[in-house]
């Protein structure tokens, strides 16, 4: 089994470790450095509650090993808050929407939300459908997320702010 | 779901990924996007002793023009090729073909060689690397050498590649400007970014007066790899694209299918759906075509 | 003031769990870690049937960081079989297969290492040897003389069967002016939820009790925990404050939970279970209905149903718990929301080499939907009647209410005529019609859907009693603690785990109600085991009814208490107060009385001025037994079942590609009455995801098997759960015709949207299907499937 040293960037912090090839990046996000924001739903790359942001594109963690991730920088759902118990609008535009239930892929939808609206911040229906298409929820029938989508975009679009910005 | 244990190995060059698995004997594997491989390993039906990650190699990722192709590195992400405009405005059918495998996430990581290298006969990039005529370039210890696409698929999930050779590059031929061109790409899936159940690939370019003077086809899904339908494509050759020239031509592709039964579908199915998929995507080449 | 004349409820208010979960701290079982935890990974059988001749672990125990491997021999010594729903005492069932194993997937051995990669290196390397024996998959063959057993002990595959006639059934037939007869099939699929089950257990030696955190929504789950265990329940500490990811009914893994308690109790360590996709899909037991429906029904030429004739063949797979019940619960709704006279139920439970079933949303009652809808639709054509026209003419009417149907359930309250007019106007139904005529005019196959159904609710457990009569159990009471601190904080206490239904947004919103308290200030909680007051968990659609009336009856004790301890302190008649914004005044002289503030000192600090026996403090514990509940069966099988019943239109339109099969769904629309709501955007939202979860029961999921016994289906790439690009855009009405049962008014909701969709998309593909002459009633009606029958049209 070889272990390999690697240092990577999670929400801004710089980590070193040691890891062994085969641990993804999953669960060294959550074993190792304790960020349990991140779940593991099929462990194969199909539910995507997983997702991160890896150098600013939504990925799979289960599908990278967290060898691979050597140097990259990582956002996890953890990050998207502007400071620590603040909410950023996408988050907050969650929460007025009540875009989620059980709270198990939210953070995999988060980030893929994230990434949609760092790219344009007046998707169409269609667009946010793709944006989330590799996440899947059961609980809500994806209405209200489509909707939580909605306002984060409108009101960031109004306050042409980054989806990070605290909601205040 | 944890994969079996495996060394690991993050090439710096081709150069050191063709050393790395030549000195794998046999048990190595490249990773690229991994959104193949790793869930074969986290559920333990694939088990590499050596990983050998390419993904830091720079000259494996980009899109170059040549003369007349367009050069894709092998482990280009697919939402790179996806957005750039380069292959948007040259290879309008693999941007096309793109836009169908799997979604944003798997796009990211996953890149062009992956897919090629796995050869899912259902698999987008796949048909259109054999419709297109594209030429892969395998490199190893030895050298390199170019493999066409039609020598490269050689069965469902299996391809012509050496165990210590790893795909490079793919060239996909740019056909030279016609004043009219259209190209079509069609596919059923369960779910949107489900593989495809069938899949149909068709690329035309006409002259001044609308007469067909060169056409390529393809189906995926409708056999154990890439279909290209040369014969149904000649038919067309020379046609106005008439609704009779293009029923002769269909006609002439389904005695090409040889389609495989799986869990989602029977051959019945996917030759029904192979058949719908290539008349549309060759209405859809048509009317892109005569505009 | 919202509608109805309520402060909180009804109005849009953030559920106060969503921040937790948007900000990534959740707490899911899996997040845990304890010090020393070990972790769990399953050998499973290969097999459908073999016998266990033998388990080698040497190999595996070799293995650096691998602790230990448990078989079955040894657990089933050690813990008592887990409970049944039936009678059946020879098919007995324990977390890992004894001497035999039932399934592809069965759990055969543990192995614990200190890694959940180790486990699953060493438990590649567990050689087990196997006798295969023959099995049985399909459930009819399954009862034939002569098929395998999959329990010999047992002596047949059969688990349940009788037959209730409630009426005239026969003469009915006789008289009837028309019959039909046909089959449906409701293929195996089941909720799935995003999260897998896990679990966490700690015994500590010194305080002997058994620490145990579960993603669990199951009742009694502390009782049968510890009764395995062979431990008294108070050596059992279960902690519902994990975050449940996603249940919808099938997050009952008790056998996991009596595997790692027995596993952390004998190694001295925390150990956990948390099921990989795999383990799961195939040996987690929470596979959904498998059922065969036979139905036949009598009417009249205005297509008046008369009577039913229904048999439900259902599937159980190796083992029974308390699945088999899922084919006792129709019984309340059994005639759906129609003016059905007499009725022959026929309800068999088969076991089979599959999985096993557990309680899937609805538990039952959506299958039986889709079979009653597919009839009326049936009806309607056979007859020449407009399908909605036919519904109109059956449905029970609003002044009919309470209506007692024939297998002896009374209907709370309903407008089905309201609610099927109001989801048609919203839909636009003339609009869909001529659509739909239009794409069949261009050659498209296109088609209208239309289901109306019933969402019993307000779980009770009548169905227990009804299915074995050596379970006398008439009570599934819920509850819930109220207290108010020194400093005049409220916080409210629950006994069971939620997985997503915003139960502390009810609790809060409905004690700040009945306390004119700002529900934003009141905190929620949820108890562990030992200190929790009795709960029968969120099943059954009962949460709002149960954990409601129980959260309001604590809040109203309060306002008495402290309707008291104004009048003792002013010395006036409580008649002569009123209680206004969580203070008491004056009638006669409203600024006069006393604060919150002022009472809240009293109770906790100055007993002097208490009325006289009024114990200091301010606390409340309300249990609520489930209103109309109490009652034994009668002999002949009649029963209440659950108290309330909501009530649900969909209207959907779907076009078919004649090529591939693909069904295209929406617009869709659902008319929804389900009494009171307390939290509107938590209703509707359960109401689209269960649409949802419909959809992909209607189209697309299904637990496959092929010949060999195999489960095709078993990682997420092959059971197929819709995405955002499949499930449409679907927009609810809503109605309210209030429950007289209930403390608001309010019913349960829990499932809505799933008891509707499955029939509701079938009967959109069969309206597309209708011009060829094509029928299905097979679900799921997934695309291969459609074209299959497409082509073989064609032919």
């Amino acid at each position: 089994m070889s272990q390999h040293e690697i240092t990577l960037t999670v929400n801004g912090r710089r980590h070193a470790a040691r890891v062994a090839a085969r641990l993804t990046l999953v669960d060294f996000l959550r074993d190792e450095l304790r960020l349990t924001g991140t779940h593991a739903g099929c462990e194969h790359g199909v539910c995507g509650a997983c997702s991160v942001l890896l150098d600013g594109r939504p990925v799979r963690s289960c599908l990278i090993f967290a060898v691979q991730a050597e140097g990259a920088a990582i956002t996890t759902v953890e990050g998207l808050a502007p400071e620590p118990g603040a909410l950023g609008v996408l988050q907050d535009s969650f929460c007025e929407a009540h875009g989620l239930q059980c709270g198990f892929c939210t953070p995999g939808m988060l980030i893929a939300a994230e990434a949609l609206l760092r790219r344009t911040l007046s998707p169409s229906e269609e667009e946010i459908r793709e944006a989330i298409g590799g996440n899947l929820c059961r609980c809500t029938g994806y209405k209200q997320i489509v909707e939580a989508i909605r306002i984060a975009a409108e009101r960031l679009g109004g306050a042409n702010l980054a989806p990070g910005t605290d909601h205040g | 779901m944890k994969a079996a244990e495996f060394d690991y190995a993050r090439a710096a060059s081709a150069d050191e990924a063709c050393r790395l698995l030549a000195g794998a004997g046999g048990e190595g594997r490249i990773i690229a996007g991994g959104q193949t491989l790793v869930p074969l390993m986290a559920m333990r039906l694939v088990r590499p002793a050596l990983l050998v990650d390419i993904n830091a190699v720079a000259d494996l990722r980009g899109i170059e023009a040549g003369e007349n192709h367009l050069n894709v590195q092998a482990a280009t992400p697919q939402a790179d090729a996806l957005a750039n405009l380069l292959l948007r405005r040259r290879l309008p059918l693999l941007t096309k073909a793109l836009g169908f495998v799997g979604h944003v996430q798997t796009r990211n990581r996953g890149t062009i060689g992956g897919s090629l290298a796995h050869a899912d006969p259902a698999a987008e990039i796949c048909l259109a690397a054999a419709t297109l005529e594209a030429e892969l370039i395998a490199r190893s210890a030895q050298g390199e050498r170019i493999i066409a696409a039609r020598d490269f698929f050689i069965g469902a999930m299996a391809t012509a590649l050496a165990e210590e050779e790893c795909l490079v590059a793919v060239r996909f031929p740019v056909w030279p400007t016609a004043p009219r061109f259209g190209t079509g790409f069609q596919e059923t899936s369960i779910r949107r970014s489900d593989f495809a159940l069938a899949a149909a690939a068709a690329q035309l370019a006409l002259d001044e007066r609308g007469v067909c003077r060169r056409a390529a086809l393809g189906l995926g899904g409708a056999a154990t790899t890439p279909l290209v339908l040369e014969e149904a494509a000649g038919r067309l050759v020379g046609t106005t694209l008439a609704e009779d020239d293009v029923a002769a031509a269909l006609a002439l592709a389904e005695k090409d299918l040889a389609p495989i039964a799986d869990l989602h579908a029977s051959a019945e199915y996917r030759r029904r759906a192979a058949g719908a998929m290539l008349a549309r995507a060759l209405a859809e080449a048509r009317a892109e075509a005569l505009g | 003031m919202a509608e109805g004349g309520f402060r909180y409820i009804g109005r849009k208010r953030r559920p106060r769990e969503d921040r937790r979960f948007v900000a990534g701290a959740g707490r899911f079982v899996a997040d845990l870690a304890l010090p020393g935890m070990l972790h769990v990974a399953l050998v499973a059988s290969p097999y459908p049937a073999a016998r266990l001749v033998a388990i080698d672990a040497r190999a595996a125990l070799a293995l650096p960081g691998v602790r230990a491997v448990l078989t079955g021999a040894e657990l089933a010594q050690a813990t008592e079989a887990l409970a049944s729903g039936l009678d059946i005492p020879q098919v007995r069932r324990f977390p890992l297969a004894v001497g035999r194993a039932r399934y592809v997937g069965e759990w055969v051995a543990a192995v614990v290492a200190e890694t959940r990669a180790i486990a699953e290196d060493a438990a590649e390397l567990v050689d087990v040897a196997y006798e295969p024996l023959p099995f049985v998959i399909d459930p009819e063959a399954a009862i034939e003389p002569g098929a395998p057993p999959v329990h010999p002990e047992h002596g047949s595959n059969l688990l349940y069967r009788r037959t209730f006639t409630w009426g005239p059934v026969a003469e009915d037939f006789a008289a009837a002016e028309h019959t039909l007869s046909f089959r449906a099939r409701w293929h195996r699929s089941a909720t799935v939820p995003i999260e897998t089950f896990g679990v966490v257990a700690r015994w500590d030696e010194a305080a002997r009790l058994l620490d145990v955190w579960a993603s669990i929504q199951m009742p009694k789950y502390p009782d049968q925990l510890a009764r395995a265990l062979r431990l008294p329940g108070n050596a059992v500490r279960v902690h519902f404050d994990v975050d449940v990811g996603g249940s919808y009914g099938v997050k009952r893994g008790i056998k996991h939970s009596v595997l790692a308690g027995y596993l952390a109790r004998k190694l001295g360590a925390p150990v956990r279970l948390i099921e990989d996709r795999l383990e799961n899909m195939r040996g987690g037991d929470a596979h959904g209905p498998d059922r065969l429906f036979d139905v036949a029904c009598a009417f009249t030429s205005d297509g008046i149903v008369r009577s039913l004739r229904l048999r439900a063949l259902d599937d159980a797979g190796a083992y029974a718990g308390r699945a088999p019940l899922q084919l006792g619960k129709p019984v309340g709704a059994i005639v759906g929301p129609y003016r059905i006279g007499s009725v022959e139920y026929e309800a068999i439970s088969v076991t089979t080499n599959k999985t096993v079933q557990e309680a899937v949303r609805g538990f039952g009652q959506s299958p039986t939907n889709f079979a009653l809808e597919t009839m009326m639709d049936r009806v309607a054509r056979q007859l020449g009647i407009d399908r909605v026209e036919l519904r109109r003419r059956n449905l029970i009417r609003h002044e009919q209410f309470p209506y007692t149907i024939p297998s002896g359930s009374t209907y709370d309250s309903g407008d089905y005529h309201a609610v099927l007019a109001k989801a048609l106007d919203a839909a636009g139904h003339a609009d869909l019609l001529a659509r739909r005529d239009a794409a069949r005019a261009a050659g498209k196959l296109a088609g209208i859907g239309v289901a109306c159904c019933l969402e019993p609710s307000g779980g009770n457990s009548a169905f227990e009693p009804l299915f074995n009569p050596k379970n006398e159990t008439t009570t599934w009471m819920e509850s819930c603690t109220v207290k108010v601190d020194l400093s005049g904080a409220i916080t409210a206490a629950m006994g069971t785990s939620s997985s997503g239904q915003g139960h502390e947004t009810l609790v809060a919103t409905i004690i700040g109600e009945v306390l004119e308290r700002d529900p934003e200030t009141i905190r929620v909680v949820h108890s562990d085991s030992l200190t929790a007051m009795p709960s029968n968990s969120p099943v059954g659609s009962r949460m709002a009814i149960m954990l409601g009336g129980a959260a309001a009856g604590a809040a109203r004790t309060l306002k008495a208490a402290l309707l008291a301890v104004a009048a003792h302190d002013l010395g006036v008649t409580e008649a002569e107060l009123e209680y206004r914004d969580g203070g008491v005044r004056l009638r006669r002289d409203p600024a006069s009385g006393r604060s919150w503030d002022a009472l809240v000192e009293i109770a906790h600090r100055k007993f002097h001025k208490l009325p006289p026996g009024m114990a200091p403090g301010l606390q409340a514990m309300h249990v609520w037994e489930v209103p109309t509940g109490g009652a034994l069966p009668t002999a002949d099988g009649r029963v209440q079942m659950y108290p309330c019943y909501a009530f649900e239109t969909h209207v959907v339109y779907a076009e078919l590609d004649r090529a591939t099969g693909q069904v295209t769904l929406g617009p869709y629309v659902i008319g929804h009455d389900c009494g009171t709501m307390i939290n509107p955007d938590i209703v509707h939202g359960m109401t689209y995801g269960g649409a949802a979860h419909g959809i992909g029961a209607a189209l697309y999921e299904r637990f496959r098997y092929d010949e060999n016994g195999q489960l095709l289906s078993g990682s997420f790439m092959d059971y197929l759960i819709p995405s955002a690009h499949e499930v449409p855009d679907i927009a609810i009405v809503d109605h309210c015709t209030p429950s007289p049962l209930t403390a608001f008014g309010q019913k349960g909701s829990g499932e809505a949207g799933y008891l509707g969709a499955p029939a509701a998309v079938a009967s959109a593909v069969n309206d597309a299907l209708a011009p060829l002459g094509l029928a299905v009633a097979e679900l799921p009606m997934t695309a291969t499937v459609l074209g299959e029958l497409l082509a073989s049209a064609e032919r």
